[in-house]
């Protein structure tokens, strides 16, 4: 009895190493100062290099960066550097607030145990961070494209595939019909008659009375 | 179609920044934790930033000419903003162990190299803060020698400063310190029998006047020349009654300060003998601004007074009282209340001499600014802490009214058709196209002030935070008019709940307009008198209003009205009283019929019990009131406060409509939806996970959501989710509940779906039993009977954090519906409910497919193109709005916070009419084409045919 309890406790054990060997790869990237814990990070827009970030209308200055849903909301600042003071040990959560890019929340581990040492990961991917830098999982276009006109858009159309089929039948039966041979033509026409079976060929008026 | 706008709030401080050429600025911060930038000529937003809700601004200042410096969140917080872009530039915390009053300096002299100082007390903590990466460069800590700093004065050319404060309630002390080192210099203190109270005037740099702690005596404390002097004043002195309540308000004006004496101002001088004398009394609807330096040291200062439906600013320079610089009075409209703030500016005039403007923030917290004695822009910032929104109705287009518009306004309608001609042979000016312009925006299908066939055009009614209530057009977002809701003697800070449908025409009594009823309270306390007002939302008048002598704690809108179609309400007290409005005989008479089926219920979140309530008998009192009821409570659910606490309860949208009980499933089953109008949805976490994300264990976290029937308090479902926290956002609607919170374990957020349907019906189905009339179908629906029912749940992550949900809903409830989801990021996502759908399975059937079930995914796809708000932000939104058009595929959106955003959306496309790109002109030169083709064909076969004959 006592064995098995052993042998539980010591996979326990190895399961917990495992999981710190995987995390561990995550390197601390704040440490601890004062009162409270930091944690600080950087945002990386794409097309934003360190020269662009200043210019007006960059957008940076419209990125949010935002701890535990509401809690705490802070900006970026010229480089994308943002960072939160006074933290709590213990699990947050960050999400950046940007139009135009879909970022993953990030989880946040703050040890409290070893002072300073941050743990993250996406959420989204669950795929852990060596460092707290945040990139977009992939933009957002909120329009749809409008589809440019084409003349073969019209054509698909169900209006134009109606006026097509029109067309064959007003200008091509007629063709088809005088290329028969015309003592094939009536014989056929007086099989039909015989049948009383409407032709398509009595309905068009040219072709019906050759 | 949509439309957007973008308000700031009610402003705390202003900072002008005009001294260079190019675009003049003036640097806002506001109630709603708002930052600024605004264009001085037209008013409109050149940047603007919304803190967290937490991050109140201390203070706001520009240093180096190019940044803005804003302190917030009490002092601890303290970022540089770049003015022209608005992009951050740095940020730094402050430290201090002990709460004081957050005070920002930023002084011009104080300068090295091209770095300038900021000097920031706060946390009892004097710190130095360099203004071009924000270090901070030395702190002195005054928590330590527990003195509570109550200003910081900078001496003029010089790099000293002086700190002052109180030890206690009667030490004062009084440091000065070098600024550019934080080097101690001097230091003096002195005891004051007497004690101080309240806040602080500084009169000169070495000079300032305070209260003691009866508030009957003024105190002069100088502190030059190393020496600390207390020189004592009793108002009493001065002449003036000092009874009742006395307040120094804070001001920086040389030689002079304000008090407030009850309802009147004094401003008071202190003459060169260190004697006070009183200048001036004026009543205390009169606003001071701060002091303004202009050149050469001059000082100026503006005094708004209110005379009539006009305002006087002026303009005195410092210390002498009786001259003005510039005397204005400009005409104000009286829905904009009195004036709350004045902030003044001053510029060169084209002679050389100064003229001031000033920058005016009103009671309805819009904001003018006024220069030569005109409005030159204003803004209508109550919009930005909007309350409670409803709907109404425009009037009907009438044929006589429209034939009369065009008589009275001949004149205008020729020139009208004038101009068009002249647009059309273009012989327009831009005067005459920006006036057809306008006449065609006046004219069009989408701002009409008429009722339209699709139910597009609506009032929105919205009741904001300033007591100040706006109709805006669903068309363009226009206001159509605004009311100043009347403020009665008896009530000296009334404060605004809710709005409720009053009174909607419809089949009866048309000739009346729809009013809305405003439901407030006289005072913060729920136990609070309640006030009632009633409003036409037509003309914008308020018709009547109440001071009631009991509270409201609760109000329900019954589902009668009388013959003039006001609905019925029924008010609860702190006491557990209803009150009947309107207080009609006609409403008694209703209100006795239904007396037995009337039922509510009351969540009492702090103590963890909800209860439900009935009708019991008249009330029992000295005077006899036949409008209040005595009420009994049928059934209580107490939740065990060791481990549940309520954090969310949701109710059904009264006004739903649900097409259809039955859901026929791919098999060719039913199932019936369990429907009441009835259903409650509670949501309990485990207390220590009640905090904020992430602060609880998951093993010690737990949600527990209930479903519950408030006519029996029967709880229908009740599901645990273990190592989940809040905060909950829900919707409830027909038959389901969607709701959202967080996963401690997986770290994220997660949206659950519970749908409940009626079992008992569900033996229905057998034909035979239906030949036979064994069926319960027409069993009467009854609110008391217990059906079987069964419930069926699914889990689905998602990605953001949630501000708000709300549902789609539409005239007839056929269409599907879509939920709206207003994330962190302020956008509203519109979120199909067929992926919350707890019928999906990973591998869905042929059949299931074709029904449109959407195979299983562990998280809620976010597509961008089904924002509604596309690629605007709703700053700080707060609450979505969904009200139904008549036109069944199509229901109208309005999401509000600090910005405000209306769309129309078609959650299953617009079915039932054409779309807004329909191409007429398409099927019109179809339709030509074919006729044009008809006549070819036909002279061609004429042709053909005449050819045949003469062959």
């Amino acid at each position: 009895m006592a064995s098995i309890i052993r042998s539980k406790s010591v996979l326990s054990v190895f399961f917990i190493n495992l999981f710190l060997s995987l995390v561990s790869s995550a390197v601390a990237v704040s440490s601890g100062s004062g009162d409270g814990f930091s944690i600080s990070g950087r945002v990386k827009l794409p097309g934003m290099s360190l020269k662009a970030f200043g210019s007006p209308g960059g957008k940076a200055s419209n990125v949010k960066v935002v701890l535990n849903g509401g809690e705490h909301v802070t900006f970026l600042r010229p480089d994308g550097y943002f960072s939160f003071q006074n933290m709590s040990a213990g699990t947050h959560l960050i999400e950046v607030a940007a139009i135009g890019y879909f970022f993953s929340p990030v989880r946040v581990d703050v040890s409290a145990r070893h002072p300073g040492k941050v743990q993250a990961a996406l959420t989204e991917t669950r795929r852990g961070l060596n460092e707290l830098v945040l990139e977009q999982l992939r933009e957002e276009q909120y329009y749809e494209i409008r589809e440019p006109f084409s003349i073969m858009s019209l054509v698909k159309s169900p209006m134009g595939l109606m006026m097509g089929f029109m067309l064959v039948v007003v200008f091509l039966m007629p063709k088809l019909m005088e290329n028969m041979d015309p003592e094939e033509m009536r014989r056929a026409q007086e099989e039909m008659r015989s049948q009383g079976v409407p032709s398509l060929a009595n309905l068009i008026p040219g072709a019906g009375r050759s | 179609m949509d439309w957007h706008q973008q308000y700031i709030g009610k402003v705390k401080h202003a900072v002008f920044h005009t001294q260079k050429t190019g675009r003049k600025r003036v640097v806002v911060s506001t109630e709603e934790n708002v930052i600024a930038s605004l264009d001085l000529r037209h008013g409109e937003i050149f940047w603007r930033h919304v803190l967290g809700i937490n991050d109140v601004v201390d203070g706001i200042d520009i240093a180096l000419g190019k940044y803005v410096i804003t302190l917030s969140s009490d002092g601890s917080t303290l970022r540089a903003w770049n003015l022209p872009d608005g992009q951050m530039v740095w940020e730094s915390f402050l430290r201090g162990s002990k709460h004081s009053k957050p005070l920002l300096l930023v002084p011009t002299n104080l300068k090295v190299d091209k770095d300038s100082l900021i000097l920031v007390s706060s946390k009892g903590c004097l710190h130095a803060v360099s203004s071009i990466d924000g270090e901070i460069l030395w702190t002195r800590d005054f928590a330590a020698e527990s003195v509570e700093v109550q200003q910081v004065i900078q001496l003029d050319e010089s790099d000293q400063i002086y700190v002052v404060g109180y030890a206690g309630s009667s030490q004062f002390h009084a440091y000065q310190i070098n600024a550019m080192n934080g080097e101690l210099l001097n230091h003096e203190t002195a005891a004051f029998s007497g004690g101080f109270v309240g806040d602080v005037a500084l009169v000169s740099s070495d000079t300032l006047v305070t209260l003691d702690t009866t508030r009957s005596i003024l105190v002069t404390v100088s502190f030059k020349n190393r020496k600390i002097a207390f020189q004592e004043t009793h108002l009493s002195n001065l002449g003036e009654d000092s009874s009742g309540m006395v307040e120094i308000l804070p001001s920086s004006l040389t030689g002079m300060f304000t008090v407030k004496i009850n309802n009147y101002k004094l401003f008071i001088r202190l003459t060169s003998e260190d004697k006070l004398e009183v200048v001036h009394k004026v009543d205390h609807e009169t606003v001071v601004s701060d002091a303004l330096v202009f050149s050469e040291g001059k000082e100026a200062f503006a005094v708004v007074e209110h005379g009539g439906s006009k305002v006087d600013i002026t303009v005195k320079p410092g210390q002498d009282w009786n001259n003005n610089l510039v005397q204005e009075s400009i005409e104000m409209d009286h829905q904009r209340g009195l004036v709350h703030k004045v902030f003044i500016n001053n510029y060169l005039r084209t002679d050389r001499s100064h003229g001031f403007r000033a920058l005016i923030v009103m009671e309805d917290h819009s904001l003018l600014l006024v220069q030569q004695g005109k409005i030159v822009w204003n803004r209508e910032d109550a919009l930005a802490s909007i309350i409670d929104v409803t709907t109404s109705e425009l009037p009907v287009e009438k044929e006589g009214v429209s034939v009369a518009k065009v008589e009275h306004s001949l004149f205008e309608w020729l020139k009208g058709h004038m101009l068009k001609l002249k647009g059309t042979l273009m012989l327009a000016s831009p005067e005459d196209v920006a006036a057809i312009q306008a006449i065609r925006l006046k004219s069009s299908e989408k701002s009409k002030m008429t009722r339209d066939h699709n139910g597009f055009r609506k009032l929105l009614i919205v009741l904001t935070k300033a007591r100040k209530i706006f109709a805006l057009h669903s068309g363009d977002g226009r206001v159509v008019w605004s009311l100043l809701l009347h403020k009665s003697e008896a009530c000296d800070s009334p404060t605004e709940l809710n709005l409720y449908q009053w009174q909607t025409p419809h089949h009866h009594a048309m000739d009346e307009n729809p009013s809305v009823l405003v439901v407030g309270r006289c005072g913060v306390s729920s136990k609070a008198p309640a006030i009632l007002s009633f409003v036409d939302t037509y003309t914008g008048k308020e018709l009547n209003s109440f001071d009631l002598v009991h509270s409201a704690v609760q109000v329900m809108p019954l589902p009668f009205t009388d013959s003039t179609e006001q609905r019925l309400h029924l008010l609860v007290d702190d006491d557990r009283r209803i009150h009947l409005y309107p207080k009609t005989s006609e409403a008694i008479s209703i209100f006795q019929q239904e007396f037995s089926n009337i039922y509510w219920y009351s969540v009492e979140a702090d103590n963890g019990i909800i209860k439900g309530h009935a009708v019991k008998s008249k009330c029992a009192g000295e005077v006899l009131d036949d409008f209040c009821f005595e009420t009994r409570v049928l059934w209580s659910i107490i939740f065990p406060m060791e481990s549940e606490k309520i954090i969310a309860a949701v109710s059904r949208k009264q006004n739903e409509v649900v097409h259809t009980q039955a859901k026929v499933t791919s098999e060719q089953d039913v199932m019936y939806k369990y429907i009441s109008k009835n259903l409650l949805f509670v949501a309990t976490v485990a207390p220590k996970a009640s905090g904020h994300i992430g602060s609880a264990d998951p093993d010690e976290a737990w949600l527990v959501v209930y479903l519950i029937d408030t006519i029996t308090g029967r709880i229908l479902h009740r599901m645990t989710h273990h190592g989940a926290q809040g905060p909950v956002h829900a919707v409830l609607s027909e038959n389901w509940v969607v709701y959202h919170y967080f996963n401690l374990r997986a770290h994220r957020y997660e949206m659950s779906v519970t749908e409940i349907y009626d079992q008992s019906r569900a033996e229905n189905k057998d034909v035979l039993k239906l030949v036979l009339g064994k069926h319960n179908l027409t069993a009467p629906v009854s609110s008391y009977s217990r059906p079987e029912i069964t419930t069926k749940s699914q889990t689905y992550f998602f990605t953001h954090s949630v501000k708000a949900v709300a549902v789609t809903s539409t005239a007839k409830g056929i269409t599907s519906k879509q939920l709206l989801i207003g994330t962190i990021g302020d956008q509203v996502l519109a979120l199909d409910k067929r992926f919350l759908d707890p019928r999906r399975s990973i591998n869905p059937t042929q059949a299931e497919k074709e029904e449109g079930i959407i195979p299983l995914a562990d998280s809620l796809p976010i597509i961008p193109q089904s924002y509604v708000t596309h690629s605007l932000k709703v700053e700080g939104l707060r609450g979505i709005l969904t009200v139904p058009a008549k036109l069944e595929s199509t229901t109208l959106v309005f999401a509000y916070g600090v910005d405000l955003f209306y769309t129309r959306l078609a959650p299953s496309r617009t079915y039932d009419s054409l779309t807004e790109d329909f191409s007429y002109a398409l099927l019109l030169l179809t339709i030509v084409a074919l006729v044009a083709a008809i006549f070819v064909t036909w002279v061609l076969s004429e042709k053909k045919e005449l050819r045949e004959k003469w062959r």
